[in-house]
């Protein structure tokens, strides 16, 4: 569904990203992992358009989105901290969302009512905790019953109860065939959430398999020993070609 | 399009800046026909404000304003609209509000007082500063990412245009006074949009000999007509040409 396509990007001197190629396919749900830094965000931001890569191309259904903009209605996404204009009511942003996005007519409204959004309408954008404006990331991302969902750290800052919410909401729509993409460095998450994983470090990717194989190749029942596992294999293939 | 429009207007009429400066242009206009009951005087004062005032007031709203939607922009940049649809929906919004602001504040009391030809001109440079130090400011907001910055660049833009650039061309003259001219200012006058506003106003008003040797060579190069037609359609390039940068900027700009 999204190909990625030797996709560059250099923040003058920092190279954010380097010869990225991926395949993400329609019903996987794929966990993006690597260190603060290392280009998960960047990655996500390119296949929403919000940052043009350097040289590369991605493909979202069989066409560039260098020159498009249509295919962003079949995209949802919750950034990592979002931001929203500070006077605007909850209510307000979700009604002028709804306006904007007039091409789905099937609504989603499952989360703002799961979090109890109807009842905080008059709540001003900029007097909202960090929670609450996570929840109102996840409820706009999952409104419009969109076939791609693009998840920046989504449990990050939520309560226990909220992240439960949210992840049930996630499972739920994997299930129905949905393209999930998740960061998040809650590994325990990703392990209920996620089939296949990409492990992104200083702009390349070093890993791209399901979580199964992964698994097997490291001897790990668990998804945070693997990555770990993974890593110490890394850094040691990397220190031995040092030496060299 | 017009949906993302709305908004911006909405955030716009939020702040009240814009009611505000409206009274401001009203209450001065106003004082300025009290003063003076010959209203040939009264536009050559309001003038005065035009030239100077109008393009600040544009210039700093309008950056300000680019710089508090980064939130809305960002938000919008992810949903299916065209970067270029979203860029120009802010710059209409604010345009017109700046331009309705100015039309109410200083048409208004002209109505009340009495239309002449040189007042509808006076409004009409009014709105055409307007949009060229809008276009300006948002060249200016998309050349950093930085607040301060962008405030710095517009303000200097303001200063260059409506202080230094007269001083430089000053200077010019006076140093190459044994040359002819005419031609060369004529040409480095085209460079300054307020300069030439100057000149559509003064040409309009007939007293173009007041602005001295350039005034009076422009008028006889040109004929009020020809003239006006002239640093009109520059006008006009100094809005398209400022805009359609910052367009190119904002769509190959990372948020």
């Amino acid at each position: 569904m999204i190909s990625v396509k030797q996709v560059d990007k250099k923040f003058g001197n920092l190279t954010a990203l380097d010869q990225v190629s991926l395949e993400l396919k329609a019903g996987k749900s794929y966990a993006l992992i690597g260190p603060n830094g290392s280009g998960k965000t960047t990655l996500i931001k390119s296949i929403l358009g919000l940052v043009i890569p350097t040289s590369g191309d991605i493909v979202f259904d069989g066409e560039s989105i260098m020159r498009d903009w249509k295919y962003r209605e079949k995209i949802g996404y919750m950034p990592q901290i979002g931001h929203y204009p500070d006077n605007m009511r909850i209510g307000q942003l979700i009604d002028m969302m709804k306006n904007i996005r007039q091409g789905n007519p099937k609504l989603d409204e499952e989360l703002i009512d799961a979090f109890k959004l109807y009842k905080m309408y008059d709540k001003r954008m900029h007097a909202l905790s960090g929670g609450t404006r996570q929840k109102v990331s996840a409820a706009l991302a999952f409104l419009f019953n969109v076939p791609v969902l693009i998840l920046d750290e989504p449990t990050a800052g939520l309560d226990p109860v909220a992240a439960e919410i949210l992840k049930d909401k996630i499972l739920h729509e994997k299930h129905k065939g949905k393209l999930i993409i998740i960061t998040s460095h809650i590994l325990s998450d990703l392990d209920e959430l996620a089939t296949e994983m990409i492990y992104i470090f200083e702009g390349k990717v070093q890993y791209n398999n399901t979580i199964e194989q992964l698994k097997q190749e490291t001897n790990e029942s668990r998804l945070n020993k693997a990555i770990a596992t993974l890593i110490r294999q890394k850094e040691l293939v990397a220190s031995v070609t040092d030496l060299t | 399009m017009t949906r993302v429009i709305k908004y911006v207007f909405y955030d716009i009429l939020r702040t009240r800046f814009i009611l505000m400066y409206t009274v401001f242009l009203l209450i001065s206009t106003f004082a300025l026909f009290q003063f003076d009951s010959d209203t040939g005087k009264v536009v050559l004062s309001l003038l005065n404000i035009v030239l100077m005032v109008v393009p600040l007031v544009s210039v700093v709203f309008a950056t300000i304003h680019f710089f508090n939607s980064y939130e809305f922009i960002e938000l919008m940049l992810a949903q299916p609209i065209k970067r270029s649809t979203i860029f120009m929906s802010e710059y209409l919004a604010v345009s017109f509000s700046l331009c309705t602001a100015y039309v109410v504040g200083v048409g208004v009391p002209i109505l009340m007082f009495g239309v002449s030809p040189s007042v509808l001109t006076l409004l009409f440079t009014g709105v055409v500063l307007t949009l060229v130090f809008v276009s300006l400011a948002f060249l200016s907001s998309v050349l950093t990412r930085d607040k301060a910055k962008a405030i710095g660049i517009a303000l200097l833009f303001w200063f260059y245009f409506s202080l230094i650039y007269d001083g430089l061309l000053l200077w010019v003259v006076y140093s190459f006074s044994d040359y002819p001219l005419e031609k060369v200012t004529l040409a480095l006058i085209a460079f300054n949009p307020v300069d030439l506003a100057r000149i559509v106003m003064l040409l309009q008003l007939d007293i173009a000999a007041l602005m001295g040797y350039t005034g009076a060579f422009y008028q006889q190069f040109f004929g009020s007509s020809l003239g006006m037609l002239f640093s009109t359609s520059i006008l006009f390039i100094w809005i398209a040409l400022p805009i359609t940068l910052a367009l190119r900027i904002f769509k190959r700009k990372d948020l």
